[in-house]
């Protein structure tokens, strides 16, 4: 597995920062979250990684190699991406869906229905009941398993997700999230992760990237975050979690008490 | 009937054949333009404007501004190249045809590409397809409903537009709609309309079910389309076929202006051509009146009947006293002959002359006998008149000669214009002096008292390579000289008019009656 580095990146649009020289490294095999506000940058470095979005200055390396090394198309065929609209290819079946970047790499069919069958079920998707379908057929929790199963289809080494789960229904996205976990520590990929939703990044990453207005303001596991929070904006929120759950245990307590 | 029916295989062919090329170069045009346009944005407005301006031009017109252009690119090409390129027939037709198909095409493949769902061209990028493989794996048959509907709007569009394709001299099914409309053969017209709205809706159906059959993989669908396509095709080879069993071309090409005295005498020439030299004969009816003269000199028409007034206003452009019939005739005879290469070779007995018409009845009200005298009644009158008339230099000589001021005037198609006098929704018309109708309806020929309007007779023209080639053929139109009289064409004019027989029918029976 190889690691992410990221070495004083930056990216503007016009005279608005977007990406502020950041640096940033996720080690082989690790969960990295980012997390921040809109407008903080995470899906703009996250698609940097690989060149959805092209840096203007900085570097990044996988597994130390410069991502500018080689043409773009390439490099993604070796890099798993899974964001929030799917983005399914709506006139192609389950199976072909998730065939395409092995096909653009060229293996050969025997290995590629093999492949299929073999992600399918580790999506807890029947092969036999799936594999024909169309897009259109499946449930929304249906259509993020397949594309899971397509960014890991060639065997990535690294994976990007973009708010994977954030258009789901709570209960579809707290399954899809153990499942995702078991698979991911399974195959030891790693991973970046962006969300808004802090209770995800608590739940799923080894470490969490705190970004605001483009720059990293806190980098650590999330019991550092919980117990020594760099500024009073990332007290608020990585205590967003817990919030909550006193506003509804609060909500319990009063409805059990007789009226 | 059964002579319209014996020319819908040839007719529904060549409009089939025409329609479905045109259809096929529009689409291999407009859709990479398309997808140019998706990929250079900077490109849409230019390309998108121009398709829209060509759209804008009346599908007629644009038909009719090919000929001159293909004149003069013809010229061009034949003096630096050596290829001749006919001005009339299908090339320019198809040439029209083909603009007018583009805009629907190209703004619906536009259309298409930009109506990608943008998760879909994220996704295209992300698992690492070439801007390429995402145009052809994602875009395009994600698009391909959009772009399909374009076409096949086109089609329904082209194969409309196609009738109109007859007056620049390409054969299709306008052929029955414009020699019905002249004759007042409705039958004729109701078999073109008919026709050619099946056709339209057999390519709309062929396409469709190429498009399901694409988009939902249902290869019966892909087969159907393809077995009916072929059995278009099909169809356009076995009316070639039927048309040409002894597989010779035809040597003389004779045309006709859109009118029944000329579908008569086109017929009547082809008839007494093969019967006496045994050349094959074929007539081109229903061109443009102005196209002809070009077509003549270009040879790409050998023989057709004009008049000698026209000539001398039109192509002479001689204007003032018009002076006797036989000096009219003399001056074109050698005008012709010196500046343009082109043979009067028989004048055919009778005058068609501009006439200006009116009901008898109105014009005893009135007191009108005369132009003169009309001329005072004029500014409360209406006049009618055909397409080309009051734009003629005839029709300056009259205003200039009576100082004509009519209340109105109206240009008509020629086939309308005398029932239009007779119901008295136009006072006066320019009728033509043999036409049947004139006596039909009661109308009266007002005098030309001041001999502005120059004499009309009837001649026939070959241009200059029969007159080399088959000197035979001109010897034979030659015995036509002074061999229909006034009496004659407007009897065979009427029986067509009239009594709604073919134009073809009347000429064989004039044949018929003159054995050699």
């Amino acid at each position: 597995m190889a690691a992410i580095e990221l070495d004083a990146v930056s990216k503007r649009y016009g005279d608005a920062v977007a990406v502020d020289r950041l640096s940033l490294r996720v080690e082989a095999g690790e969960l990295l979250v980012l997390v921040g506000g809109s407008g903080s940058g995470k899906t703009t470095t996250l698609k940097m990684v690989n060149r959805l979005i092209e840096p203007d200055a900085g570097t990044i390396h996988i597994g130390g190699r410069d991502v500018c090394s080689e043409p773009a198309p390439q490099l993604r065929r070796r890099i798993g991406y899974c964001f929030q609209q799917i983005g399914l290819f709506p006139h192609l079946s389950v199976a072909e869906n998730v065939a395409v970047t092995p096909q653009l790499l060229g293996w050969t069919p025997t290995r590629i229905r093999a492949r299929i069958d073999e992600l399918l079920a580790l999506v807890e998707l029947d092969p036999a009941k799936h594999r024909d379908r169309a897009p259109s057929e499946l449930s929304g929790g249906q259509q993020q398993r397949v594309g899971l199963a397509r960014a890991l289809a060639a065997e990535p080494e690294v994976l990007l997700m973009d708010e994977p789960f954030g258009a789901l229904d709570p209960q579809t996205r707290e399954t899809l999230q153990e499942r995702f976990q078991s698979i991911r520590r399974a195959l030891n990929v790693t991973t970046l992760f962006v969300t808004h939703d802090m209770g995800e990044a608590l739940a799923l990453g080894d470490r969490i990237a705190v970004l605001d207005r483009g720059a990293l303001v806190q980098l650590g596991t999330p019991a550092e975050l919980l117990r020594n929070p760099a500024t009073e904006s990332v007290a608020h929120l990585v205590a967003t979690p817990r919030r909550h759950a006193e506003r509804v245990d609060a909500l319990l307590r009063a409805a059990e008490r007789p009226a | 009937m059964n002579d319209l029916f014996a020319l819908l295989p040839e007719y529904a062919g060549a409009h089939l054949e025409l329609s479905l090329a045109a259809l096929a170069i529009a689409t291999a045009i407009a859709a990479p333009f398309g997808i140019a346009v998706t990929r250079r944005p900077r490109l849409a407005p230019a390309l998108l404007g121009a398709a829209g301006v060509i759209q804008t031009v009346p599908s007629l017109a644009l038909l009719a501004l090919m000929v001159p252009l293909f004149a003069v690119v013809g010229g061009f090409t034949a003096r630096h190249f050596g290829i001749e390129i006919r001005a009339i027939g299908a090339g320019p037709a198809l040439v029209a045809l083909v603009l007018y198909g583009v805009l629907p095409i190209l703004q619906n493949t536009v259309a298409g590409l930009r109506g990608v769902d943008p998760a879909a061209c994220e996704a295209a990028r992300a698992v690492g397809m070439t801007p390429n493989q995402s145009l052809w794996r994602v875009e395009l048959p994600l698009a391909l409903p959009v772009l399909v509907a374009g076409v096949r709007t086109a089609a329904v569009w082209i194969v409309g537009t196609a009738t109109l394709s007859t007056p620049v001299g390409a054969t299709s099914l306008g052929n029955f709609i414009f020699s019905g409309l002249q004759t007042r053969r409705f039958a004729a017209v109701w078999l073109g309309c008919i026709a050619s709205a099946a056709l339209a809706l057999a390519i709309d159906r062929a396409i469709r079910l190429l498009e399901q059959g694409l988009q939902q993989r249902r290869r019966g669908f892909v087969w159907a389309s393809l077995a009916l396509f072929a059995s278009l095709v099909a169809g356009v080879a076995l009316a070639r076929a039927s048309v040409a069993p002894s597989g010779t071309a035809p040597v003389v090409t004779i045309g006709a202006k859109s009118f029944t005295e000329q579908y008569v005498l086109a017929d009547v020439m082809a008839g007494f051509i093969e019967r006496g030299t045994g050349a094959r004969a074929k007539t081109l009816p229903s061109l443009g009146s102005t196209v002809l003269f070009d077509a003549l000199r270009n040879g790409e028409i050998d023989v057709y009947v004009d008049y000698s007034g026209t000539l001398w206003a039109s192509v002479l452009q001689r204007s003032g006293a018009p002076g006797s019939r036989a000096a009219v005739l003399d001056d074109v005879r050698r005008t012709l002959a010196a500046e343009h290469g082109v043979s009067v070779v028989a004048a055919l007995g009778f005058e068609n002359t501009y006439a200006l018409a009116m009901r008898a009845k109105r014009a005893a009200e009135l007191h009108v006998e005369t132009l003169s005298q009309l001329a005072g009644a004029a500014p409360a009158l209406e006049i009618g008149a055909d397409y080309e008339f009051l734009s003629r230099p005839e029709w300056r000589a009259l205003v200039d000669a009576y100082g004509f001021a009519f209340r109105k005037s109206r240009s008509m198609d020629p086939s309308l214009m005398y029932q239009a006098a007779a119901a008295g929704e136009v006072d006066v018309i320019s009728a033509f002096s043999t036409d049947g109708r004139i006596a039909a309806f009661d109308l009266r020929v007002l005098r030309d008292d001041r001999g502005v309007i120059p004499p009309y007779d009837a001649v026939v023209l070959v241009g200059s390579r029969l007159a080399r080639e088959r000197p035979d053929v001109v010897a034979q139109l030659a015995r036509l000289a002074g061999a229909i009289d006034a009496a004659t064409m407007q009897r065979m004019n009427a029986a067509v008019d009239q009594q709604g027989r073919a134009p073809a029918d009347v000429a064989r029976e004039w044949l018929d009656a003159h054995p050699d």
